[in-house]
This record gives structure tokens, sequence and C-alpha cells, in this order.
């Protein structure tokens, strides 16, 4: 059923329109004012000022590889996360420790690890299914390249971006 | 040096001087003060990264304008469509000519062109500004730019008419054509609408400032249609037109329709200054005859106050929304219209009953 909504009644000052005018100019130039002499808070202005310190902890940027405090890439080049991956934007070339290697019996190792920050799509998937704590997502947000293989972190980029991860657990250590 | 070729090199100068140096860097930094002065209204910053506080965005843009590809639409009617910016850019300069834009400078008057049916020639040349948004619209073949170029054409019908009829008070009581004589009979009687100097203190002079109010109001919201303004920006309405008669348009070409538009705001504004406002004149400061430096004074005077109009317009343009096609059509006709001839007669009635006004 149709319903009339009834008109407002308009007083004679409203019909007449200017003063209506001159009042929604007066609102304008309020504004104005306040802009100038500084009153209005306004947006954060980015590359001067930014959020970074506030950023949480579970903040989801860029993923990097990190290394544990006795320098040691904790990848074992299982491929996890390179298989978990939806837009498949991580490439691992693995390769043999060789056997005198203190860490000989990890055997494997990322000869190569590749991620595609043009198809990343920052989804956390990678963290969440490592079983060697091994990739993080940090907080590194503004990612930027001129051209496409600039865009594609390899492996010395990713532990750049990772640095050591203090407080994970050390599985791989010898027994004491 | 005869008197022909000293008034051929001083117009030559002048025109140069008045369209190089102040009226196209006025629409460039126009385009950037609009920018700022509508994010001050909104609560936000505008340009402020090109330069100090964003000064030479105006530089950027003109740039990056001039750096596009010209590109020309495969349906368009390529003469027409080519012709169209030029035609929207010219005819909002050429105004300026008959302009008084300062008193004298060394013994030279600051008006480009005197001649003695001045304001009959801004109204003549001013409404050939027109032409650019139709035949742009038309060429384009399309749509929305069609659209755009018919709202254009007759909303420019409905309010040229009430621009004429406004300024007819002012000629009923000066008398004469010649823009620097009505900028003189201000000068020696007080403004149209403020008459603080000269017989200021006579009642009669207070009685004709109520009529010379209504006029400037529809004169001015007259200007603000032909310059195609907010609330009046029907040819170019984006919500509804996407671009309006500039749909087809890019890069340079697109620019001189811009610019067009705030080249027509700035000789609109001088036209008001020029008839309601004074001109060059302000109070306490004499002409250009008492030495140099006056005249340069006044020259900044008149452009300080095309600068408070063109604040006005931005203002009025980011208060406002836009008119309803309908109810344009009614104010044109039926409001402004009558109101302006009215106006007429009583400033006929003013002056046939005091006597002491000429």
């Amino acid at each position: 059923m149709a319903i009339t909504v009834p008109r407002p009644k308009l007083t004679w000052s409203e019909r007449f329109y200017l003063p209506q005018i001159i009042g929604g100019m007066a609102i304008t130039l309020k504004h104005f004012k306040n802009m100038l002499l500084g009153r209005t808070k306004v947006t954060m202005q980015y590359p001067e000022q930014k959020w970074d310190a506030q950023m949480p902890d579970y903040y989801r940027g860029a993923p990097a590889l990190v290394k544990d405090e006795s320098g040691r890439v904790r990848c074992v080049a299982c491929q996890l996360c390179e298989f978990i991956c939806p837009p498949r934007a991580i490439k691992i070339a693995p390769a043999e420790i060789p056997t005198q290697d203190r860490f000989a019996k990890v055997e494997k190792y990322p000869r190569e690890f590749d991620i595609d920050m043009i198809r990343c799509i920052y989804c956390g998937m990678c963290e969440e299914v490592c079983p060697e704590q091994a990739i993080f997502l940090r907080k590194d947000y503004a990612i930027t390249g001129l051209d496409r293989a600039e865009m594609v972190h390899n492996k010395e980029k990713l532990l750049e971006l990772g640095g050591v991860m203090h407080g994970v657990v050390l599985k791989w250590n010898e027994k004491k | 040096m005869n008197s022909i070729t000293f008034l051929v090199l001083t117009s030559l100068l002048k025109i140069l001087a008045v369209v190089f140096l102040v009226i196209l860097p006025m629409v460039s930094y126009a385009v950037y003060a609009e920018r700022r002065v509508s994010a001050l209204i909104q609560d936000r910053l505008g340009p402020n990264r090109v330069g100090p506080a964003g000064l030479f965005q105006p530089i950027a843009d003109a740039m990056k304008f001039l750096l596009k590809e010209d590109y020309t639409p495969a349906h368009v009617n390529t003469f027409y469509y080519w012709l169209a910016p030029c035609l929207a850019m010219v005819p909002a300069i050429t105004t300026i000519a008959v302009v008084p834009f300062g008193s004298t400078l060394f013994g030279v008057p600051m008006v480009i062109a005197d001649i003695n049916v001045g304001v009959l020639y801004v109204f003549a040349i001013a409404s050939l500004g027109v032409y650019g948004i139709v035949i742009a619209g038309w060429s384009s073949n399309s749509k929305y730019p069609f659209l755009g170029g018919v709202r254009s054409s007759s909303q420019m019908i409905s309010y040229e008419l009430s621009l004429g009829l406004a300024v007819i008070p002012i000629f009923l009581l000066v008398g004469k054509l010649r823009l620097t004589e009505i900028v003189q009979y201000q000068v020696n009687h007080g403004w149209m609408i403020l008459p603080f100097a000269g017989e200021w203190t006579n009642p009669a002079r207070w009685l004709l400032t109520i009529p010379m109010w209504i006029s400037f109001a529809v004169f001015a919201i007259a200007i603000f249609a032909e310059t195609n303004r907010l609330p009046f920006d029907l040819p170019e309405a984006e919500t509804e037109l996407v671009g309006g008669y500039h749909t087809e348009y890019g890069s340079m070409k697109f620019a001189l329709f811009f610019l067009g538009e705030y080249a027509a705001m700035i000789t609109g504004s001088a036209i008001i200054v020029t008839l309601f406002l004074g001109g060059w004149h302000f109070p306490g400061i004499p002409d250009g005859s008492h030495g140099w430096i006056f005249g340069l004074i006044n020259i900044f005077v008149f452009f300080a106050k095309i600068a408070a109009l063109l604040f006005v317009f931005i203002w009025v343009r980011f208060t406002l929304p836009r008119f309803r096609y309908d109810q344009l059509m009614r104010l044109g006709w039926v409001f402004f219209f009558e109101i302006a001839l009215v106006n007429i007669f009583v400033v006929a009635g003013i002056l046939t009953f005091s006597p002491n006004l000429k």
C-alpha cells in the first residue's frame, strides 16, 4: 500500500530560499575558518607520519624467513607453504645439507626461496602451516618495485626482512 | 614617436601583460585555489605536495595535460571537435579587452580597448562562449555530451535576459555604456552598491542602493549561470551526464574547456567589479594621475576585488547543491526576469523624483 509522506511545512524564510543559502554558506565558512586556524583534525599525512608504532603484533605484512639465535635459517624446505599458498606465490628449490654440517640430520634446506609479492595476498597461510616456525608475516606493508623481477623476493631479501626471531622452539639443537 | 605607433605599442604591451602575466596565471591559480578552498571547506587538506604548500601544482597540472596523448575518438566530427575547445577559451579572454583594470599608469589608460559600446561588447562576446559548449556537445556524437550542450544553450538563453535587464538600472543612472565612464561615475558618486565615496551623505543615493543590490544579486546569479558554475552546472552535471559536454575530450583539449570556464569566471567577476563594486577604485586612494605608485595600487585593488569574488564563486560551489532542471528554468524565467524588469521601473521612479542624483 502506498504511503503518503507528509510534506514538511516550510516557513516563510525557508520558502524564500535566500536566508537558507546564507545559512548554508555560514556553515561552510565556519569549516573553512576552522581548517585555516588548525582546529579541525585531518587525516594522517602518510609518508611523513606513519602508524607503524601502533601496529598490532598480529599485523599481516610481507612474509619473511627468519633465523634463530644461533643464526640458522629455520626453513627445512618441506614445501608445505608452497602447497598451501592460495595464489601460488611461493617457489622453493630444496637442496641437501652436506653430512659434515652441524645440522646434517635436518637433511634439507631451501637452495632458493622466492615469494612473488605481486601474487602474494598476505593471507598468512604459510605462517600457519609452517611446522618449523620459519616463515612469519612481518609488519612491512610498502612493498614496491619498478618491474616484475624486482617484486619477487628471493631468499636473501626474505632473510633480510625476517631477521632473527627470538623465543622460537629450537628442536634441531643437540640434546644437552 | 607619433600617436598611432604609441597607441599600437602600448596596446600590445597591455594585451601581453594582461593576458600572459595576469589572466593566465590567475586562471591556473584559480584552479589551485578551487582545490584548496574546497578541501578546506570539506575538512581536507587538498593538493599540498608540489612545492611549498602545493603552490607549484598548476605547473605540474599543465605539464600533465601537455604531455598526455592528444586522442581524437573515431566517431566524432573532427573539425568541430577541434574547434570547440578554442571557442570555449577565446570569448572568455576576449571579453577582458574592454574592462578597465586600472586608472592610468604613466598617463596611459589601463584599459585595452576603451570603446563606447563597452557593455554591449561584453554581452555579445560572452554569449559566444555557449558555442564552444554546444559545438563540443554536438560534434562529440555521443549522448551525454549532446544533452550537456542542449542544456547549456537553453540555460544561456534563460539567463542572458536577466543578465541584460539587471544592468539597465546602471545605464539609467550613468547614461553611458563605456565601462571607463561607469567606473569614473562610481569614483565620483560612490560605488553602485556601497556609496561610501563622493556624495555619500545624500539619502537618495542610499535609497538607490536597494534596487542596486537587487540588480547586483540578479546579475551575479546570472553570471553564475553563464559560467556554468554550481548551482547551475547542469551542462556538465557529473552525477547525471558523466562529464557533460566534455565527456569525450582529453588532454589539452579538455584543459582548454577547463581553463575557459575559469577564464569566464574571472571575466565575469571583472564585469561585476566594474559595474557594481567601483572597478579599480578604493576609498581614499587617488587615481594614477597622482603618481605611478597609485596607478599600480589601483590595478592591484581591481584584481584583489576579482580574487575576493572568485573566492565567493568557489565558496558557493561547495555549499549549494545543483538545481533540478525545471527549477533552473523556473528561476530564470519566472523570478529573475520579472525581478530585473520591475527593478528597472523602480530605479526609473527614484531617478524621476530625485533630480539631484545625476
